[in-house]
């Protein structure tokens, strides 16, 4: 019996001490210490994973150039699986190590989690695709910038272009029921609506993941629209316009940021051409960008993925305005996010008083010949 | 001899394993710049692994089937250690007292991060006997479980967004849409059986999470509701350190009553309907118990729980959107029953407490946490089916007579 | 008209996609009562076989038709592998365990090899060639209903007639329905009893291989999860005809692939799953055990 007991008080005393010693762990305290957050695993893990081999690289740069302000860079990386309740778990758990700035999260609805926590320790947060207008506009977090512009800016320009350029008077917009797409969709029909020069003849939904998505198709096809505005991720997008195609139809594709990527017109080949997207200014002939996808390639022998420019700016402007306000103190560093420009691969960036990037235009473009051509 | 033969198949298995995952493992392709990329390596790994994987396994699987045997044989000697624990109060007082001392120190110990994540494994403590009601006590297999969480945390989001009504005020009514939601459920699937209403429950969580995402003017969709209120102590806002230590206090007390009252159930007049239910439902009508009653009291009162642990995640994360009610989060409720033993409290207690730690420990293996998630899933299963902790049935003994007949199962 | 027709037709695809998955899922569930929750994922495995093949033959310049038959032909043959390897691992030594113990290591399973496909291979999105050749006699009707679609109509046809042939006049198909109706009987009247659940696992994995390739050359691109949701919807159309029923898997398949296409067309695609799992609720209120299902007796 005295044996069981011992046995008992044993294993508990093991577990608590290993309890003990992970939550002990401090780490290195002269480095600065970045948290990146973003969904690393799951289904949305393509549009995090990007970001975090963006700033492992710009990191590495940094690192070999022996850091900044004589101080190492240390990434600490924690995945959300852009899911409210464990984006909250890991802010507090970055908080916990210490983190100085976080550049995160992807999604927006994870970031608007987490982000009542950071505001609280009054710690920055960068993030390169959460692009949720209220994030920046509602005034509430004085402490989130983002590399990417919102989502009522990308539908104006997209709608603008539908109407003043293109003429068109009769527009279905679709959206992938997602956080980003279905925002993006419902200011398009907004501004649709309220232009009264356009009719928006079909606003739908679809299921990201379908196996099929032909009777999206042909209602589209009936409902005699001349173009599609569509509000979501290049997946979905290239489904579409392949089945669009296939199905003979000529239908007008125009869509936003999440599907102006080099994948999309990969993946859908020939039938990528004539697609409309809007996106960041014009960065092709940008040296620091294809310096950035070059390293990409060599250190991980693929093309980046989505968002990986803006989450490669969001890590330098971070890491420089920490450089340029000589310490990692909060106010400093807001001030210089504010006030210092950043060469950055999307160009000289600083922020505003809302946390938007300045600098970061949008333009609209069109595959032409299997690239992203600029339409001026 | 058995030496070689061991060896032999060990080396089949790391031949067949290294076969297996060829073309996963090994080639890479990049079909849009048609480049091929073979990683020989990685086979080399996956044979070695395999080789020497294949002794544990089957190491283990021996020492699982001997055990088997073993425990047959003097069954009615060895009571298991964990009930042995329950019964010697010399065991069980100290037990208690330091899980108690262990508890209230927790926050003042560890980091904010440390207490999170065990206010998480709490709540999830309450869920998992919350469906412990449904499937193990009552038997029926509910995959949509996850559809009361949401119903209780847009209960919250809602009413507090909308009329600024405060957490307590609306844990009850949360608990109350709990039960309402599970008898809307119970009423259309009380004649279906065993899967099939496995399928239906599932489809019945995933239209309500349909529903949120798309009726905007109800929900907010997939944008969420955000900055909902934390609760308030004695109408005190909280600053964050505070009230992460006062969810977790508060949440220490809701999982001790849940236990309490589960615990009151099971061994109720209802609770045994259920039980009897589970084992034989025409013996059971047979017997006089109200068959429809007994379920829709089963549906009802697991997803009570379900509601109020709604309330409480939205008021402890501040933000909501579908997105946290997902087919996979009632997989992980239903592993937590399933793993810990059904029907036993403990054995919840412990599941919940091994699957919701487990992967945030895991995080230091980062990328490879959900495949060691997944495997650890399987490897439990296969070498404790039962669960943790297996529910003892209740026997009963008559002293001094002998009773040679045996139970049968 | 030609609107219904339309809808009518994009059903029929998605029905017949539903139905090829959905035939693994009901004979395991016929044979072991184990709703095989990896099924799924042995379809993701199929299509990257399937497309890394390709890739392969392409750079050795092999021609069009002998990638088609090669690269379906490794990817069934390594789905089976699969199929029967899981079964092995993670189904077989849980045989006489309780019955939701193997639910729990079939959904572990599904997201170990969601995550080591993930792992090996990308998180990315993989563009995948186009393997069904486009028949010339389509043509006209390319604008309606394309030769892959009409390819996976004909395989699901197919597959499901000789499957039925297969279990209705074969020795081992006896054996299965013997197995499937009474494990114990069956093993004392000299069924192999583990052969046959392997037999099983390899069938049902081969077919959802054959329907990962046909789906992903019609939709054009695979990535790790692309199993997940295929596979919850093959399940309920395997129930919603009475799973453990072969002909009642397909014509599952077929009601809920017209159900949501009819829904999105005439409603609105926001609610296309509400409607198939609403549809999934009345059936089974109204018939308990599936369309072709045949409630069993109860044994007192």
């Amino acid at each position: 019996m005295k044996s069981t007991v011992i046995r008992l008080f044993l294993s508990l005393a093991v577990i608590l001490s290993i309890i003990i010693a992970i939550s002990c762990t401090k780490l290195q305290s002269r480095s600065i210490r970045v948290g990146v957050a973003g969904a690393h695993s799951g289904d949305l893990a393509s549009y995090g994973l990007p970001t975090l081999k963006a700033a492992e690289l710009v990191v590495k740069d940094i690192n070999a150039k022996g850091g900044i302000l004589g101080r190492k860079v240390e990434l600490l990386v924690e995945d959300d699986v852009c899911k409210p309740e464990v984006a909250t778990n890991i802010a507090s758990k970055l908080l916990s190590n210490e983190v100085h700035v976080v550049l995160g999260h992807i999604c927006s609805g994870a970031t608007k989690a987490a982000l009542g926590i950071y505001k609280e320790s009054k710690i920055i947060t960068m993030s390169p695709s959460a692009t949720n207008p209220q994030l920046t506009q509602s005034g509430n977090y004085p402490n989130f910038f983002r590399t990417i512009a919102s989502d009522d800016a990308q539908a104006k320009l997209e709608v603008d272009f539908a109407l003043d350029i293109l003429k068109l008077k009769k527009i279905a917009v679709l959206h992938d029921k997602g956080d980003y797409g279905k925002g993006l969709a419902e200011f398009a029909k907004e501004f649709l609506d309220k232009s009264g020069r356009a009719e928006v003849v079909l606003y739908e939904g679809i299921t990201p993941g379908a196996v099929d998505y032909s009777a999206v198709i042909q209602k589209i096809k009936n409902s005699e629209a001349e173009a599609v505005i569509y509000g979501g991720y290049h997946p979905e997008a290239s489904k579409l316009v392949m089945l669009m195609r296939k199905k003979k139809m000529d239908t007008v594709f125009i869509s936003d940021d999440g599907v102006k990527d080099m994948t999309f017109i990969k993946v859908a080949g020939e039938y990528a051409e004539g697609v409309y997207a809007t996106g960041p200014k014009d960065v092709s002939k940008n040296p620091l960008a294809i310096a950035a996808a070059d390293a990409h390639k060599k250190a991980y022998g693929s093309d980046p993925g989505a968002f990986f420019l803006n989450a490669y700016a969001a890590t330098q402007a971070l890491l420089n305005a920490i450089e340029k306000a000589g310490s990692t103190d909060y106010k400093a560093v807001t001030n210089a996010l504010r006030t210092e420009y950043v060469d950055t691969p999307l160009g000289k960036i600083r922020f505003d008083e809302r946390g938007d990037a300045i600098g970061v235009g949008f333009s609209m473009y069109q595959v032409k010949n299997g690239e992203y051509a600029e339409v001026k | 001899m058995r030496k070689l033969s061991e060896i032999k198949k060990s080396f089949l298995a790391s031949i067949w394993f290294m076969f297996l995952t060829f073309p996963i493992m090994v080639i890479r392709v990049n079909p849009i710049e048609k480049v091929v990329e073979w990683r020989w390596r990685n086979m080399v790994f996956v044979g070695v692994g395999s080789f020497i994987l294949s002794f544990v396994w089957r190491y283990m699987i021996r020492q699982k089937e001997s055990g088997l045997k073993k425990n047959r044989a003097d069954d009615r000697h060895k009571t298991p250690f964990i009930q042995r624990v329950r019964e010697e109060r010399r065991l069980f007082i100290p037990l208690i007292a330091v899980l108690s001392v262990l508890g209230v120190s927790f926050p003042f110990i560890f980091s904010a991060y440390q207490v999170n994540i065990m206010t998480t494994a709490l709540m999830y403590v309450v869920l998992g006997l919350g469906l412990n009601i449904v499937v193990g006590l009552a038997g029926l297999l509910d995959l949509g479980y996850v559809a009361f969480y949401a119903v209780g945390a847009y209960t919250y989001g809602l009413l507090n967004h909308h009329f600024g009504l405060g957490f307590w005020a609306v844990l009850p009514a949360g608990a109350f849409m709990g039960a309402l939601f599970g008898i809307l459920l119970g009423f259309p699937v009380l004649r279906l059986r065993g899967d099939y209403l496995a399928i239906v429950t599932l489809g019945f969580g995933e239209i309500i999470r349909l529903v949120l995402e798309n009726w905007n003017d109800f929900s907010f969709g997939p944008s969420g509701i955000a900055n909902i209120d934390r609760p308030s102590f004695f109408g005190a806002q909280l600053s964050l350190q505070n009230a992460t230590v006062y969810i977790y206090f508060l949440m220490i007390a809701i999982a001790l009553f849940t236990v309490f009252v589960v615990n009151r159930l099971q061994n109720s007049r209802i609770g045994r309907a259920w039980v009897a239910l589970r084992e034989d439902e025409i013996a059971c009508e047979a017997m006089g118990i109200d068959k429809t009653k007994t379920k829709l009291s089963a549906f009802a009162l697991g997803a009570t729980w379900a509601g109020m642990m709604g309330v409480l995640f939205a008021a402890k994360t501040t933000f909501i959107n579908p997105a946290s009610f997902t087919f996979l989060e009632s997989a992980i409720i239903l592993s937590i029953v399933v793993l810990g033993g059904m029907g036993s409290i403990t054995g919840v207690i412990i599941g919940a407490f091994v699957l919701i730690l487990l992967p945030e420990y895991l995080r230091a293996f980062s990328e490879y946490r959900m495949l060691l998630f997944g495997a650890i899933l399987v490897i439990m299963m296969v070498f404790r089916p039962q669960g943790i902790i297996s529910n003892v049935r209740r026997t009963y003994k008559f002293a001094g007579i002998n009773i040679s007949g045996e139970q049968s199962k | 008209m030609e609107y219904f027709i339309q809808l009518f037709l994009g059903g029929l695809t998605r029905g017949s996609i539903y139905a090829l998955i959905a035939l693994g899922y009901t004979m395991v569930y016929g044979i072991i009562e184990l709703i095989n929750f990896a099924h799924g994922e042995i379809y993701t495995i199929g299509a990257f076989t399937a497309l890394i093949t390709a890739s392969v033959l392409t750079l050795y310049g092999f021609n069009e038709i002998s990638i088609l038959i090669l690269a379906s032909l490794v990817a069934v043959i390594y789905s089976s592998a699969y199929g029967f390897t899981i079964e092995k691992i993670a189904y077989k030594p849980l045989r006489h365990a309780p019955r939701l113990s193997p639910l729990i290591s079939a959904i572990g399973m599904s997201v170990f090899l969601q995550n080591y496909v993930l792992l090996a291979q990308t998180s990315d999105f993989l563009p995948f060639p186009g393997l069904v050749p486009e028949f010339q006699f389509m043509k006209k009707y390319e604008h309606i209903f394309s030769s892959t679609e009409l390819m996976i109509f004909l395989t699901t046809s197919v597959v499901m007639i000789i499957l039925t042939l297969v279990i209705k006049f074969t020795k081992i198909g006896k054996a299965m329905r013997a197995t499937a109706q009474d494990r114990k009987m069956a093993m004392l009247v000299g069924v192999d009893v583990n052969r046959i659940v392997s037999i099983t696992f390899i069938i049902g994995s081969a077919l959802a291989a054959i329907g990962g390739v046909l789906i992903a050359s019609h939709i054009g691109q695979i990535n790790f999860y692309i199993g997940f949701i295929a596979g919850i919807k093959a399940f309920t159309a395997a129930v919603l005809g009475g799973i453990g029923s072969i002909p009642g898997a397909v014509l599952g398949g077929f009601i809920l692939g017209w159900t949501e296409s009819f829904a999105t067309g005439y409603v609105s695609s926001d609610y296309e799953d509400v409607f198939a799992f609403a549809l999934l609720v009345l059936i089974l209120i109204f018939r308990p055990a599936g369309i072709l299902g045949k409630s069993k007796a109860q044994k007192v």
